[in-house]
């Protein structure tokens, strides 16, 4: 019979040291307790699940696989109530025994809740659990009032969860200055001001006297007898090791339950692992050194006593995005000897600070700027004597030797510290897998999918041991967002968020720019198919006034014509509204249409009302025009009707936008008149079938389109460029023309998401597809009903000027 | 000070510049969120018109070939462009923006020195 070990715990620190001693022999009879009725999750992730970043599921760390697989006995929702140390059995919380050889307590830590008056009003939360981020997900709403008290790394990370959800957040804290422990005065004000930029109102210092309200909150006294309105309140004030089960045992606790450097209690055969521990007079609230212990622990229970435990000094980071902060080492500038190197630029919000001692790094805070934290930890870790370095501290120049850092690293030694994951086993993953980019390495071994603050060290790992390392390219929309057109893609759906300034101030930095405003007006436009806050501002002049800015400020119009048909009529008004507005060019355009060239701003609407005649959306990131020849109409050739074709499909997809222009072409016969081939949608008429192909380029780049479909019927060719068009609005990257879309995605992929899809997902598609249709409007009747009063006018000053005052 | 009423607030919606006429000269007044600032409404690179442009925090991006330029002082900002725009003191009473338009002050006089 093997050995009973028992775990009270089923958070990372217990699940952890059991992962480890699966991995060692001998082998136990495992049973672990969890007061959460959850598997082990990744409790650091929590504050991405209140912000929406994450799901439930994605910071899962162990399934209930994972525990049946392993033979584990696995009690989720019950708690250990008693030890018996004599009869070395756990009582639990349902009254069962269970014996054990040897017992693990990884009890965790609970939230500190200060003893404030009214703490236990409804609708006053702490922030700790899988279970309190699902109760304040349940109450965050877009306008409640929500204060957080405390402004260390938690309280920071529950307020900007619960502002990305659209709470009006005010953070409280006891102290001077955000973060204190690990910030000096100056680095909190930066921190401070970046936060409030974020939209979070900072109030400092402010101690809480009491919370208000007749059974549930409605506000918050100050010592200094000030108030303040809250409907919802968070704790997040620090938190308390869970050692009251060891004390009651009989067990030698502080703090927390006291370990020696092995982890052992003062039970023979009672250890403890994780925020519940106390080592040499220091508890822990941070992932690392708890990993560290795991190890540890493993090692000793599993009869390998030998390694020790000793804590790191501490380093801090903030996971919030767009707010990067570090702190690390000794920051404690009193000390004799101590010599302070700072640098700042409020412009850009910088702050760095390097403690040094006889020439060597012991201690940093970097606000605003955490590019060379990797080097940083460097030289503090190793001791490098900086004399000769004088100079470059705030700009350390790159490692002569980009690979020693890594070289110098043990095996042991955790990269990523939100996964647990050490060199050694990245390192056989990239050999086992033949990984040669950091995307393919997170996938394989989950290391930095989590705050992502070890992506560069990761990188660098894979640089120096990967034969065949690709860097990826960079591929944020700009630098107003921290992130990717999909990633960010994702966040608003999630989010649902509906404007191009609610974007910007809840994941940008408030600004935007010409890059990503007319980009994320165009994803808010597909993804909530026209049922957005449409944001003039944000787009490009060509879409305020719905024409082609040209060299001299004037612009270009080009009525649509569907299919290149015309007729007498409007012939006649096109050349009236040339003559009446004096329009300087008239230009037929390689689209088969024509295009009045000159137009005045003031005259845009008058144009429009003359001629008739709908947009052609010449200007914009949208549905061009489809170009046909004359087909079975008239060409003794022809085999198809691709001149009727073309304009029921003009018809279909005008007025809509695109993450870049798209233009179509349909031809009656494979003589390719029309030159379908070369746009980004065409049908070519064969004899009894139509072809559909995509991608195709005759501009810039010159590409034969791919064959997506043949098919027999026109309104089965209409059906398979809807499905295409509609994938590739969602799906494509704003200004990715289709033909590099086709190729980075590949016509097969395509093929199977749209013609080939299940007929449920085609539903999806096409319906997505013609509720924005149905929303969608000629932009050219703004002539009669205007965005805004002055669209095309010229203002006029209200009062008379003499022009000789003018300089 | 030599204010002249131009128009009402509401004329120019947020985040949007208009342009205005007086003479010879040509301004383009934005409207920065509640803020109401004014310049020359020509680029210094190839006259483009500024009112048209996308505003980035307090800066504006020319709708022609997107060089950015600080609508406070009117300076390029990148520093590879030599030439500057000339502000006008603007303010708002009573819904109305006014402009200084004898007050237009360019920081970098000689700038194409």
């Amino acid at each position: 019979m093997p050995d009973k070990l028992v775990v009270a715990g089923n958070g990372m620190a217990g699940v952890a040291c059991v992962e480890h001693i699966l991995k060692c022999s001998p082998s136990f009879d495992i049973t672990i307790f969890g007061d959460e009725t959850h598997v082990n999750y990744n409790r650091i992730m929590l504050s991405m699940v209140l912000a929406g970043e994450k799901s439930a599921e994605e910071i899962m760390l162990n399934d209930i696989e994972w525990y049946r697989s392993n033979g584990i006995h696995a009690h989720l929702g019950v708690r250990v109530a008693r030890i018996d140390c004599s009869a070395r059995a756990v009582i639990d919380g349902e009254g069962r025994r269970t014996e054990y050889d040897k017992l693990i307590l990884a009890t965790g830590s609970s939230a500190f809740i200060p003893p404030i008056p009214g703490v236990d009003k409804q609708n006053v939360h702490v922030f700790r659990t899988l279970d309190d981020t699902r109760a304040l997900l349940a109450k965050a709403r877009k306008g409640l009032k929500a204060v957080v008290i405390g402004g260390g790394l938690l309280g920071l990370e529950a307020a900007r969860g619960l502002q990305v959800r659209g709470c009006d957040v005010t953070v409280i804290h006891l102290m001077e200055s955000l973060m204190e422990r690990q910030l000096d005065s100056a680095g909190g004000e930066y921190l401070k001001r970046r936060i409030e930029s974020l939209g979070i109102r900072v109030m400092l210092p402010r101690q809480t006297a009491a919370i208000l309200g007749n059974g549930h909150v409605d506000g918050l006294r100050f010592a200094n007898g000030e108030e303040l309105e809250a409907e919802l309140v968070v704790i997040a004030a620090g938190i308390k090791p869970n050692a009251a089960l060891a004390r009651e045992a009989g067990l030698k606790v502080n703090r927390g339950i006291i370990v020696n450097d092995y982890l052992e209690t003062s039970d023979p055969n009672i250890f403890a692992v994780g925020e519940c521990t106390e080592h040499r007079g220091q508890t822990f609230g941070l992932v690392a050194p708890l990993f560290d212990q795991a190890r540890v622990l493993a090692a000793t229970v599993t009869g390998n006593r030998g390694p020790v435990f000793s804590a790191p000094a501490p380093a801090a980071k903030l996971k919030i995005m767009g707010v990067d902060i570090f702190s690390a080492g000794s920051i404690d500038e009193s000390e004799p000897g101590v010599e302070v190197i700072r640098y700042e630029d409020p412009s850009v919000g910088a702050y760095k600070k390097l403690l040094l001692k006889n020439n060597r790094l012991r201690g940093m805070i970097l606000v605003g700027d955490i590019a060379d934290e990797p080097v940083y930890m460097d030289w503090m870790r190793s001791g490098t004597d900086l004399a000769a370095m004088r100079r470059q501290l705030l700009c350390p120049p790159p490692p002569s030797d980009p690979g020693l850092e890594i070289a110098e690293m043990a095996d042991s030694e955790t990269i990523c510290g939100c996964n647990g994951v050490r060199k050694g086993e990245i390192i056989e993953a990239i050999h086992k897998y033949g990984i040669t980019t950091l995307g393919k390495l997170k996938e394989r071994t989950k290391a930095s999918t989590s705050c992502g603050s070890c992506a560069g060290l990761c990188e660098r790992l894979l640089r120096a041991v990967a034969p065949d390392f690709q860097e990826e390219t960079r591929t944020t929309l700009c630098s107003c967002f921290p992130f990717s057109y999909e990633r960010l893609r994702d966040i608003v759906r999630g989010q649902q968020l509906k404007s191009v300034e609610e974007v910007l101030a809840v994941y940008g930095n408030r600004k935007g720019c010409e890059v990503c405003k007319p980009a994320l007006s165009y994803m808010l436009d597909m993804l909530w198919c026209g049922n957005h806050d449409e944001d003039r501002s944000a787009r490009f002049i060509n879409d305020r006034v719905h024409a082609n800015i040209q060299k001299d400020g004037t612009f270009s119009v080009v009525p649509r014509m569907r299919g290149g048909v015309t007729s007498p009529d409007e012939l006649r008004r096109i050349a009236d509204v040339a003559d009446k507005y004096k329009i300087p060019m008239v230009k037929v355009t390689g689209s088969q249409r024509i295009d009045l060239l000159g137009v005045k701003k003031a005259d845009l609407p008058g144009v429009w009302r003359d001629l008739g005649m709908n947009s052609g959306q010449a200007y914009t990131k949208g549905v061009r025009m489809v170009k046909t020849c004359v087909g079975t109409e008239f060409c003794r050739y022809g085999v198809q009707d691709s001149t009727n074709t073309g304009i029921e499909l003009e018809r279909r997809f005008e007025n809509l936008f695109t993450p870049h222009k798209f233009k179509m072409g349909v031809v009656g016969c494979p003589r390719n008149c029309a030159e379908a081939t070369v746009k980004d949608l065409g049908f070519v008429g064969q004899e009894g079938s139509w072809q559909v192909v995509v991608g195709g380029a005759a501009g810039k780049s010159v590409r034969k389109a791919d064959l997506l479909i043949t098919v027999e019927t026109s309104e089965q060719a209409l059906e398979a460029a809807e499905l295409f068009f509609q994938y590739y609005r969602e799906n494509g990257n704003y200004l990715e023309r289709s033909y590099d879309f086709v190729e980075r995605l590949g016509i097969e992929k395509i093929r199977k998401e749209t013609v080939y899809a299940p007929a449920e997902e085609k539903r999806k598609l096409l319906d997505r597809l013609h509720r924005s249709k149905a929303l969608s409007r000629d932009a050219w009747l703004e002539r009669d009903r205007p965005a805004n009063p002055t669209q095309f006018v010229q203002i006029e000053p209200m009062e008379k000027v003499l022009e000789t005052q003018l300089v | 000070m030599n204010w002249t009423k131009i128009t009402r607030v509401e004329n120019i919606p947020p985040r949007e510049g208009r342009p205005v006429r007086i003479g010879n000269l040509e301004i383009a007044i934005f409207n920065v969120n509640g803020r109401f600032l004014t310049i020359e409404n020509s680029c210094p690179h190839r006259g483009g018109p500024l009112c048209d442009g996308i505003i980035s925090g307090t800066a504006v991006v020319c709708p022609l070939h997107g060089r950015h330029f600080d609508l406070e002082t009117g300076m390029p900002m990148r520093v590879s462009e030599p030439a500057c725009l000339a502000t006008f003191p603007t303010r708002v009473e009573d819904g109305i923006v006014l402009v200084d338009l004898t007050a237009g002050h360019r920081v970098m006089e000689d700038a194409a020195a």
